[in-house]
């Protein structure tokens, strides 16, 4: 996991769901190039093909509310979103996107950032830079647990670093 | 080895506890073994290490506690036993023993994950759990692939508990079946996990990687809850449900009100209400982001019908006195009327009044939230003598095979067909827009299950309210939003 991460954000509002964010009807697909086709659908249509243009994602409170459905910080990430920023984050979401090795960081909600702005984040520091108005801001440092199993590129792979050794299987 | 231990204790004052520890531990059979061991010799032959050596099974313990918070939640007693420890407190980062863990068929990706983690064998198949609720029965070749992979995974692992597409929902099922006790730790892949909170239990919903590693390891690292207090005064009004309570206690609260955070259930309009309906407080919890819910007088129930299975001693449906919540919310419901949530968010409440007349499409009465015996019977009595209107579809749904089953015998679910409802499998499906109810662009839908985000039941461009199974079926009846009428029955 690199701990600078770039790219131009797309911002969405508050308390967008599960189901906007990944529609329960496609649930059932298994594979990630076939959930990168409908992250984001549920806001509009032709966001799925466009995520890969932005790179981080900038949302309002409460993120990911809904359902516990890991589909949805997964479609995301195989759609090219390499960070999400949100005021806040519901628990499940924010579980999952970490154990998928999608770092989630909570901003300020006076934070000034617009759709397409250039930013570049230190997620180890908790620092957003934003290029576009050259201004820059502080943001939670992921640390801890968290930062671990993005350290390991995810739960799978910091379980078969660690906990592997510890249990017999 | 035996060991006999006594520990001698000072207490309590009431928000600081001094404890003065004496553990004075006695074990026989290791002296037995030292004084034969140099029983042969002399006393001045024994150097004086083996002497040292020789006294150390008499071990003198004094240990000084100074604990700054003595009082602990429930909820945090919990967590405590199942994380081996005296004491947690809010903000603690620990990891839980896990008593049921249930997947239910929207995540065939948990077994992958087991899979990719090296996982060959689960932790303890005795307690894992799988439920087909979501897509019972798969309306897709793709959905009942992914059924038919997790029948192979339970067979292969020797997984007795799966609940096939005729059981119901997960969290209905799990109750029906005995499978919650109080003072137990319940993970389920599935947001409304909360809802065993209503009987004591700590539950909280997971995604599919944290699941697979709870199979792996049986364990889960959790952080302990700060806890909200919802107190429900008053007693309300007879066509009033436990739905109509939560909605207005999310209107208030809103839909990120609660995130990170338990919510306990208090109050003589929550006490007043039936187990099945306290449920439903409980179940909507995370409408609000909560972690967990409890309501401690349906934990101490619980507790007496378990008898035998919940942990004898201390009695950890119980909160410490001086317990600090972190916020107290006081709601009087005595005069609260029939509630309704409008398209879009689950918070933006109002009173059904306010909405009255919007024509619908659809009504939907079920899943686990709106599903139960005392909604069917609900349903049952609204519809009473009076048929479904023209060009509405009123859709219903028993939360489970053991409700489906008693409201046959009670003669609800033929008072629903007799009046022009449409009884669909137990099971998730319209909730969640996957099958059996799903709504075209445009639809508007009232629904007495837990969600109505845009395109949840299918169209985003459809348009869901949330109220009652009464006002649902009230409104069904109508062809439009109305008020249930105010019927006679038995409590």
């Amino acid at each position: 996991m690199p701990q600078l991460i770039r790219g131009k954000a797309l911002c969405v509002g508050d308390n967008i769901d599960t189901d906007r964010i990944y529609p329960s009807r496609y649930i059932e697909l298994t594979s990630d190039a076939a959930m990168a086709e409908h992250a984001l659908e549920g806001i509009e249509a032709s966001l799925p093909s466009r995520l890969a243009s932005y790179g981080i994602l900038v949302a309002g409170r409460n993120f990911g509310c809904g359902s516990s459905r890991e589909h949805a910080p997964r479609s995301l990430k195989a759609a090219g979103i390499r960070l999400i920023l949100a005021i806040s984050f519901a628990r499940i979401f924010y579980r999952n996107a970490i154990n998928l090795g999608l770092p989630a960081i909570a901003i300020e909600s006076q934070m000034e950032v617009h759709e397409e702005d250039d930013l570049v984040v230190d997620i180890a520091q908790g620092l957003i830079t934003n290029l576009t108005r050259d201004s820059q801001h502080v943001c939670e440092a992921i640390t801890g647990f968290p930062a671990d199993v993005l350290a390991s590129g995810g739960l799978v792979k910091h379980l078969h670093g660690t906990v592997m050794n510890t249990y017999e299987l | 080895m035996r060991a006999f231990s006594a520990t001698f204790g000072l207490s309590s004052f009431q928000t600081f506890r001094l404890n003065l520890f004496i553990e004075f531990i006695w074990k026989p059979d290791r002296l037995r073994r030292l004084t034969l061991y140099y029983g042969k010799n002399s006393r001045q032959d024994i150097p004086w290490h083996a002497c040292l050596k020789a006294l150390s099974p008499y071990r003198l313990e004094i240990s000084l506690l100074i604990q700054e918070k003595i009082s602990l939640h429930a909820l945090e007693s919990i967590l405590a036993r199942h994380s081996d420890r005296k004491s947690v407190s809010a903000g603690d980062l620990i990891t839980i023993n896990v008593d049921i863990a249930g997947v239910n068929d929207l995540y065939v990706q948990v077994i992958d994950e087991f899979k990719r983690m090296g996982g060959k064998k689960v932790w303890d198949p005795r307690k894992v759990v799988f439920f087909f609720d979501h897509y019972s029965p798969p309306s897709t070749i793709q959905a009942s692939a992914n059924q038919q992979t997790m029948r192979k995974f339970c067979f292969e692992q020797g997984i007795d508990k799966l609940y096939d597409i005729h059981s119901g929902v997960c969290h209905r099922v799990l109750f029906d079946h005995g499978h919650v006790c109080p003072g137990s730790t319940i993970v389920i892949t599935d947001s409304h996990t909360t809802t065993h909170g209503a009987f004591g239990a700590f539950s909280t919903g997971v995604g599919a990687t944290d699941m697979a590693a709870i199979l792996l390891t049986g364990k889960m690292w959790v952080k302990v809850p700060e806890v909200v207090r919802v107190a429900l005064e008053g007693s309300p009004l007879r066509m009033i449900s436990a739905k109509d309570l939560i909605l207005h206690v999310l209107g208030k609260i809103r839909a990120d009100g609660a995130v990170y955070k338990a919510i306990e259930f208090t109050g003589p309009a929550t006490y007043n209400l039936s187990l099945e309906q306290r449920a439903v407080l409980a179940n909507m919890s995370v409408e609000m982001g909560a972690k967990a819910a409890f309501i401690e007088k349906s934990a101490a129930e619980a507790w007496e019908t378990h008898g035998a299975h919940a942990p004898q001693d201390p009695p950890y449906h119980r909160t410490s006195e001086g317990y600090t919540y972190a916020e107290s919310f006081s709601f009087n419901v005595s005069e609260l009327s029939p509630q309704i949530a409008l398209p879009g968010s689950v918070d933006n409440v109002v009173d059904v009044a306010d909405v009255a007349g919007v024509p619908i499409d659809q009504a939907y009465v079920g899943g686990c939230t709106g599903g139960s015996v005392e909604d069917m019977a609900a349903t049952a009595r609204q519809l009473s003598g009076r048929t479904v209107a023209p060009r509405v579809r009123l859709v219903v749904s028993p939360a489970s095979r053991a409700v489906y089953l008693q409201a046959l015998r009670e003669g609800y679910i033929e008072s629903i067909v007799q009046s022009g409802g449409t009884i669909i499998n137990p099971g998730c499906g319209p909730c969640l827009g996957v099958h059996q109810g799903i709504l075209s662009s445009g639809e508007v839908c009232i629904s007495a299950a837990s969600r109505n985000f845009p395109g949840r039941m299918g169209s985003p461009e459809a348009q869901i309210y949330l109220a009652s199974p009464a006002t649902a079926a009230a409104s069904a009846v109508a062809g439009e939003i109305t008020l249930p009428r105010e019927i006679s029955c038995p409590s």
